[in-house]
């Protein structure tokens, strides 16, 4: 099991190494840097003294190593806009979208779990062909007009849940949290909804066709004719079996639910770092971009190997062979 | 000696978009208490099927259309699912073909017994853990209290059907339906569960439903014999007559196709011809279209009719005319 763990672990670094030389050549490399690092309402004097400090006139490699130093010391350049550090920017807005994003795969969970169950088990049944249409809604239609529709229904005409911001937080290990308050909650739910309703969708269609190819199964069916009861079969045989399918696909969406949440941001006016990423690339903020590019990627990194881990305690095929 | 199943006249049939699969059509047999019945066939000649109409798992779009189970006295056929389900696992138990695909690859060894002793009993967790580890002890697994917490990948195909017939006998059942339970595994390993299974068998009473195409097996293992073909049973009786002397070319042909030391050197016989599609039966026999011996009669289906004592055929023409001519 550690000998696997150690082993993930080498090669996210590898795949972080590589995102990072991508990155590099993408923003010092192919762009102009001092385009793209320096605010344009600098003048003469501010951008050569910013050239040397970047080491913009020394080689490639030395350049990446300096850009390497520096981004483990967190410093992936300053906001035009806020003239603060772009990282700390970044990370002030995190921990809302986490929130969201959170919020949005228990939703997810919550409803398609159960909703993908019943209709994997009763594929032929009206209630799993409506929660199959539903599915489908839940695909294409488009994630601004369902915020939008949420807002008009549920904050304008019935003025029940608020339609902007994240409303009162409170603190836990330091940082601001809407999800610990009730008015936050309420601020929260609708974005979360609009989030999930994708994700929802996913894991119904997930969950059925896992239901529908485990039932098929010889153990299955031996578990039947052990004279098993239909929920012991259903709940302990066949749950356990499409649990890693479905948590492998929602965690790895995880991350795209995080770096996505831009569109449902922007709706909701939630002000979390995909709102911050639309505003500046608005502003043509590139500091902000780069080091936002950045956090996704190491984001992106350290879910495929928490899922990885996962998915290795909850199939022993794949724990034992990774221990010897 | 006590009859332990009657089937009679049972039919199962899958109701296709491409049209009904008569699976079983019409079969009926008897096994008595600690007999061996070897069902034998070719593959898709039903065999399966009719052990899961047994215990009532056909899965739709089949379903036992009629025929009676009678079990013990008691028709399974009409039993409602609840009362089933309590004798699934329990007086009656299956053992399936491929023991790769039998244990839940999730869930431990221990936690698939014990949850099979619970379903019918209520004993405590402890009592239904001695129980399986006492089962895997019978059937032959070393260390059987370690082996417990084991997943079913660490166990090899002999182990992991081991395992599946020491969960069959966790409640010593009045049946074992074992389809084709030895086939995906070597000979010596063949060879040890087949002893051990018709020790048991003598032992408990527990009567013995193997269903296989291989007629060595049969023929070292089973008491009676009964050889299905395109969904009914073609010829039964007591298994040395029967593969003494068959009846039913069929019958003859399967023998004549399995290698043996008396006739080494000398070519295989194979049944000329393809088993028929179910969807699309001639009428008449259904084993016309292969049979040396098919004349006009014969497209009239024949009746299972008595031939000998204890001995069964459906064939217009059995081999029996011959030697009596
Ligand atoms: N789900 C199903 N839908 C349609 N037809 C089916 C289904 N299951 C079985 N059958 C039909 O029933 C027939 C008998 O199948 P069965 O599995 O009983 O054969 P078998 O004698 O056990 O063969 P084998 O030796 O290959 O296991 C087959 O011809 C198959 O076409
Ligand atoms: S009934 Fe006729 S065709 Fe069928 S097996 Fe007998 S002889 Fe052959
Ligand atoms: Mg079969």
């Amino acid at each position: 099991m550690s000998v696997y763990v150690l082993r993930r672990l080498l090669q996210s670094l590898l795949v972080l190494v590589a995102m990072s030389v991508i990155v590099f050549i993408g923003v010092y490399a192919v762009g102009d840097p001092v385009e793209i690092l320096i605010s344009p309402d600098a003048d003469q004097l501010e951008r050569e003294r910013a050239i040397q400090a970047l080491g913009l006139d020394r080689p490639l490699w030395e350049q990446y190593l300096v850009f390497v130093q520096r981004a483990l010391q967190g410093d992936l350049g300053r906001s035009f806009v806020f003239n603060e550090p772009a990282l700390r920017l970044i990370l002030q807005k995190m921990p809302a979208t986490l929130e969201l994003a959170f919020g949005a795969m228990v939703i997810a969970i919550l409803v398609g779990l159960p909703l993908g169950l019943y209709a994997g088990l009763r594929p032929e049944s009206p209630g799993a062909r409506l929660i199959m249409a539903g599915s489908i809604l839940g695909f294409s239609l488009p994630t601004f007009w369902v915020g939008l529709m949420l807002i008009m229904v549920f904050a304008v005409q019935l003025g029940w849940l608020p339609s902007t911001g994240r409303g009162e937080t409170a603190a836990l290990f330091g940082l601001h949290w809407s999800f610990l308050t009730a008015n936050g909650l309420s601020h929260l739910l609708m974005p979360a909804i609009n989030l999930a309703l994708f994700k929802i969708s996913l894991v119904i269609r997930l969950t059925r066709s896992g239901v529908r190819e485990t039932m098929l199964m010889d153990y299955v069916k031996f578990a039947r004719a052990k004279g098993l009861s239909p929920a012991r079969v259903t709940f302990v045989h066949v749950f356990k079996n499409i649990l890693i399918p479905v948590v492998t696909v929602v965690g790895l969406e995880l991350g795209s639910t995080i770096a996505f949440s831009v569109v449902t941001e922007s709706v909701f006016a939630w002000p979390g770092m995909g709102k911050l990423i639309i505003d500046s690339i608005n502003a043509l903020d590139r500091p902000v971009i780069v080091a936002y590019l950045m956090i996704i990627v190491l984001m992106f990194i350290v879910i495929n190997l928490v899922v990885d881990i996962l998915y290795s305690v909850l199939d022993p095929r794949v724990r034992l062979e990774g221990s010897r | 000696m006590e009859v332990t199943l009657e089937v009679r006249d049972l039919r199962t049939h899958f109701f296709t978009r491409a049209g009904v699969v008569k699976a079983v059509d019409g079969v009926s047999f008897t096994v008595r208490r600690g007999e061996v019945l070897g069902l034998v066939g070719e593959s898709g000649s039903g065999k399966s099927v009719t052990g899961f109409s047994l215990i009532g798992l056909v899965d739709p779009p089949g379903r036992v259309v009629s025929g009676r189970i009678l079990f013990q006295g008691r028709d399974l056929a009409a039993l409602p699912e609840a009362e089933m389900r309590r004798l699934r696992g329990n007086r009656i138990a299956m053992i399936f073909q491929d023991p790769m695909m039998t244990l839940n690859p999730v869930l431990r060894v221990d936690t698939q017994m014990i949850e099979t002793v619970l379903a019918h009993e209520k004993v405590s967790r402890a009592e239904a853990r001695a129980r399986a580890r006492d089962a895997l002890g019978m059937v032959g697994i070393p260390s059987p209290e370690e082996r417990l917490r084991a997943y079913p990948h660490q166990f090899s195909g002999g182990m992991r059907q081991r395992v599946a017939i020491a969960i069959a006998l966790l409640h010593r059942p009045d049946l074992i339906i074992a389809d084709e339970p030895t086939t995906a595994l070597d000979v010596t390993i063949q060879g040890q569960i087949l002893a051990e299974v018709q020790k048991l068998a003598a032992t408990t009473g527990t009567a013995l439903i193997w269903i296989t195409h291989d007629l060595s097996v049969v023929a070292g293992l089973a008491d009676a014999i009964a050889v299905m073909y395109a969904g009914r049973i073609v010829e039964q009786g007591p298994v040395g007559e029967v593969l003494d002397a068959p009846l039913h070319p069929y019958t003859a042909g399967l023998i004549g196709s399995v290698p043996s030391r008396n006739r080494r050197g000398a070519p295989l016989r194979q049944i000329p011809g393809m088993t028929p599609s179910l969807l699309h039966l001639p009428p008449g026999c259904a084993f016309r279209a292969r049979c040396a011996r098919a004349s006009e009669a014969c497209l009239e289906a024949p009746a299972l009719r008595p031939l000998a004592p204890g001995r069964e055929v459906r064939c217009v023409h059995p081999l029996l005319e011959e030697a009596q001519a």
